[in-house]
C-alpha cells in the first residue's frame, strides 16, 4: 500500500521526478565514464605495450612507468650491451615524442620490429618506405579522417599516410626511427629500449643483469610494468577521481534536497493527513525515504544507460585520444554514491515533514 | 437479525457497557500566540454516552475546534481530564497519541482531506495499512460504502468526486478501523445545501444502523438537528 503512495506521489509530480532522476543520472554518468575512460586508457596502453612481445622494457634514468616520454636520452649503444646478455634473442629501441595531448609519435625500427613481435598487421597500406612516411591505426585514421596518401603535419613536418594498420600494437602513430631522431636532434638516442629472452620465465633475472650493465636506466620486467600500470599509481588521476565523485555526490545532495524539500513544502496537508490518520513519523519518514531511493535507484539506471551513450560518443568522436571501457564493479559504488547523496539530501526535508505539526499541516493552503 | 444489526457488528460497535465513550472534566486549552496567552478552552465538561451522536454548536472562536483537535488526539489539553473509550488522553506522548488516532478515533474534516494522489479505495485502504489491518474490504465493509452511496466511486481519485462523493469517502475512511468515536469537523460546511443534507443523512443513518459513536462540530443549527443531542459552546465553556 505504502508503495503504491509512494509511485502515486512520484508520478503526480512528473517533470519534477524527471528532474531529479536526471540529476542523479548525471551524476552516475560522470563517475562512470571518468572510472570508464581512466581504466581504458590505462588498459589500451598497457595492451600496446604488451603486444610488442617483449619480455622487459628499458626506460631513461628517473623516469617511472606511468610518466609520459618526451624525450630520448638512452644511447642507442644500449642495444648492442643488451643483446649481449645470456638470453636475449632480440632488442629494438623506440624514440618517443608527444604531440597534441594525448597523443604522440613514435620512431621505430620496423624490421627489428616486426622481427619481435611479428609487425603490425595493416588494413590498408604498408611500412614506411620514404623518410616522411607515416604508419597510424585504425583509431586515429577515423579520427582525424586520414587516408592512405593523406598528408599530415605533426611536430612541425609533413608527414604522408603509408600505411594504417590494426589498433593495439606498440602505438597510435609511427614513423622511421632516423626520421624521428634527426628531426627531434637525438641521433643515436632513444626513448625506450626492448629486449625479448628466448624464456619468459627469466624476465626477472635478465631484468637484475640489464641493471649492471645499463647504468641507472630503469628496468622493467613486462608483468613488472603490467602491474605498475593502475589507476593508483598515477597520483593526479586518482586524486581527480576523488574530487569528481566528490562534485557528483553534492550536485546529486543539492538536487534531492531541493526536490524534497519542495515536495514536502507541497504536501504540508497530505503530511497532516497521513499523521492525523494515525501515521507516525518514522512512517513519514520512511515515505520521503523510500521515494529518494527509488528516484536514486532510477537514476543509477539511467546513468548506468547514459554511460552507453557516452562510450558510444567516445568511440566514434575520439577513438584515439579517449578509450572508455565499462567498469562493471563502479557501477554498484557510482549506485551507492548516488543513494547515499541521494539519502543525504532527503535528510533535512524529511526532518521538516516529521516535525509539522498535525493542525497547522491539516490547515495549510 | 436485521441489516442495521449485521452492519454494526460488521462495524465492532460496542454497545451495552454503561461507561461514556467520552468523558471530559474541567478541560482548558491555553494556546501562546507570541506573548499572548489565548484560553481556548475554560474548563469543558462533557460526557459522550456510547452510540450517542452529539453536535457540539458554537461561533467562529468559540472553542468548538480546539476541543475536536483534543478530542481527536492531534493536540494535548492543557489541564483536566479527557477519557476517551478509557483511555485517559492526560500525560499521553506524541507516540500515544498517534496510537490513539489510529486505533480509537476516526475523522471527517471539513476539506475532506483525502490524498489526492490515490484513489477513493486507497485513501480508505492507506488507512487500513496504517491501523495495521488488511487492506481488503470485507464484505460488510463493502455494505457500508453501499450505504455511503460510494461503492460504484472507489476507482476514482477526488478530483473526479463531487465534494459530497468526498465527503462521503472520507466518512468510510473515518470508520474502517472500526474506532470507538468518528469526530466530524464541520463536514457539509464545504458543500452546498442538497449535499450537505446528504451527508448529514448519511451520518445519521450510520449511527443508527451502525451504533457508531459520532461527535459532530458545527457552527450550524440545522447540522445540528440531525443530532440525537446538541451541546453548545461559548467562549471556550459549554453553556
Amino acid at each position: 500500500m505504502l508503495n503504491k503512495l509512494i509511485f502515486a506521489n512520484l508520478t503526480h509530480r512528473p517533470v519534477r521526478t524527471l528532474l531529479s532522476v536526471l540529476a542523479i543520472a548525471v551524476e552516475v554518468t560522470m563517475i562512470l565514464t571518468l572510472v570508464g575512460v581512466s581504466h581504458g586508457t590505462l588498459d589500451s596502453t598497457k595492451d600496446r605495450a604488451k603486444s610488442v612481445g617483449a619480455d622487459i622494457m628499458v626506460r631513461p634514468e628517473g623516469s617511472s612507468v606511468m610518466s609520459s616520454l618526451n624525450s630520448a636520452p638512452m644511447s642507442d649503444k644500449y642495444l648492442g650491451l643488451a643483446m649481449q646478455q645470456p638470453h636475449v634473442v632480440a632488442v629494438t629501441g623506440t624514440v618517443v615524442f608527444a604531440t597534441t595531448f594525448p597523443d604522440s609519435i613514435t620512431g621505430l625500427d620496423f624490421a627489428a620490429f616486426k622481427n619481435m613481435s611479428g609487425g603490425f598487421r595493416y588494413i590498408k597500406g604498408g611500412d614506411p618506405v620514404n623518410t616522411d612516411d607515416m604508419v597510424v591505426d585504425e583509431n586515429y585514421a577515423q579520427q582525424h579522417h586520414l587516408h592512405i596518401g593523406s598528408k599530415i603535419k605533426l611536430l612541425a613536418h609533413m608527414w604522408n599516410i603509408s600505411g594504417i594498420a590494426e589498433g593495439g600494437k606498440l602505438a597510435r602513430v609511427c614513423v622511421k626511427l632516423k626520421t624521428l631522431q634527426d628531426l627531434q636532434g637525438t641521433p643515436g638516442h632513444l626513448s625506450l629500449i626492448w629486449v625479448k629472452l628466448d624464456d619468459s620465465n627469466l624476465a626477472d633475472q635478465v631484468a637484475e643483469q640489464l641493471k649492471g650493465a645499463l647504468n641507472d636506466s630503469q628496468i622493467y620486467s613486462i608483468n613488472e610494468l603490467m602491474d605498475a600500470y593502475s589507476i593508483s599509481n598515477v597520483g593526479m588521476l586518482k586524486d581527480f577521481i576523488w574530487v569528481v565523485i566528490a562534485v557528483a555526490t553534492i550536485v546529486g545532495f543539492i538536487v534531492v534536497f531541493m526536490a524534497m524539500y519542495t515536495a514536502v513544502l507541497e504536501r504540508t496537508r497530505e503530511i497532516g493527513i497521513i499523521k492525523a490518520v494515525g501515521g507516525s513519523s518514522g512512517l513519514v519518514l520512511s515515505i520521503l525515504l523510500r521515494e529518494t531511493l527509488l528516484l536514486a535507484i532510477l537514476g543509477t539506471m539511467v546513468g548506468i544507460l547514459f554511460t552507453y551513450g557516452t562510450q558510444w560518443l567516445m568511440k566514434h568522436s575520439v577513438p584515439a585520444s579517449l578509450v572508455q571501457e565499462t567498469v562493471y564493479i563502479w557501477w554498484l559504488y557510482a549506485g551507492g554514491i548516488a543513494i547515499v547523496g541521494a539519502m543525504l539530501g532527503a535528510i533535512v526535508p524529511g526532518m521538516k515533514a516529521v516535525q509539522q505539526d498535525v493542525t497547522e499541516a491539516l490547515s495549510y493552503e | 437479525m436485521n441489516e442495521g444489526t449485521v452492519v454494526a457488528e460488521a462495524m465492532g460497535a460496542k454497545t451495552g457497557s454503561g461507561e461514556p465513550m467520552i468523558r471530559v472534566r474541567g478541560l482548558t486549552k491555553v494556546y501562546h500566540v507570541g506573548d499572548v496567552e489565548v484560553n481556548a478552552l475554560r474548563g469543558v465538561d462533557l460526557e459522550v454516552a456510547r452510540g450517542e451522536f452529539v453536535a457540539i454548536v458554537g461561533a467562529s472562536g468559540s472553542g468548538k475546534s480546539t476541543l475536536f483537535h483534543i478530542l481527536g488526539g492531534l493536540t494535548p489539553p492543557t489541564a483536566g481530564t479527557v477519557v476517551i473509550d478509557g483511555k485517559d488522553l492526560g500525560g499521553m506522548s506524541n507516540q500515544q497519541r498517534t496510537n490513539l488516532r489510529k486505533t480509537t478515533v476516526g475523522f471527517v474534516f471539513q476539506k475532506y482531506n483525502l490524498l489526492p494522489t490515490l484513489s477513493a479505495e486507497d485513501n480508505i485502504k492507506i488507512v487500513e495499512y496504517i491501523g495495521g489491518r488488511s487492506t481488503s474490504f470485507t464484505p460488510e465493509f463493502e455494505e457500508v460504502l453501499k450505504l455511503l452511496g460510494i461503492l460504484d466511486r472507489m476507482k476514482h481519485k477526488p478530483r473526479a468526486l463531487s465534494g459530497g462523493q468526498q465527503q462521503r469517502v472520507a466518512i468510510a475512511r473515518g470508520i474502517v478501523n472500526k474506532p470507538a468515536i468518528l469526530l466530524a469537523d464541520e463536514p457539509t460546511g464545504n458543500l452546498d445545501s442538497q449535499n450537505s443534507a446528504a451527508v448529514l443523512g448519511v451520518i445519521k443513518d450510520l449511527n443508527q444502523r451502525t451504533g457508531q459513536t459520532i461527535l459532530m462540530i458545527t457552527h450550524d443549527p440545522e447540522a445540528a438537528a440531525y443530532a440525537s443531542r446538541t451541546v453548545h459552546i461559548r467562549d471556550g465553556r459549554i453553556v
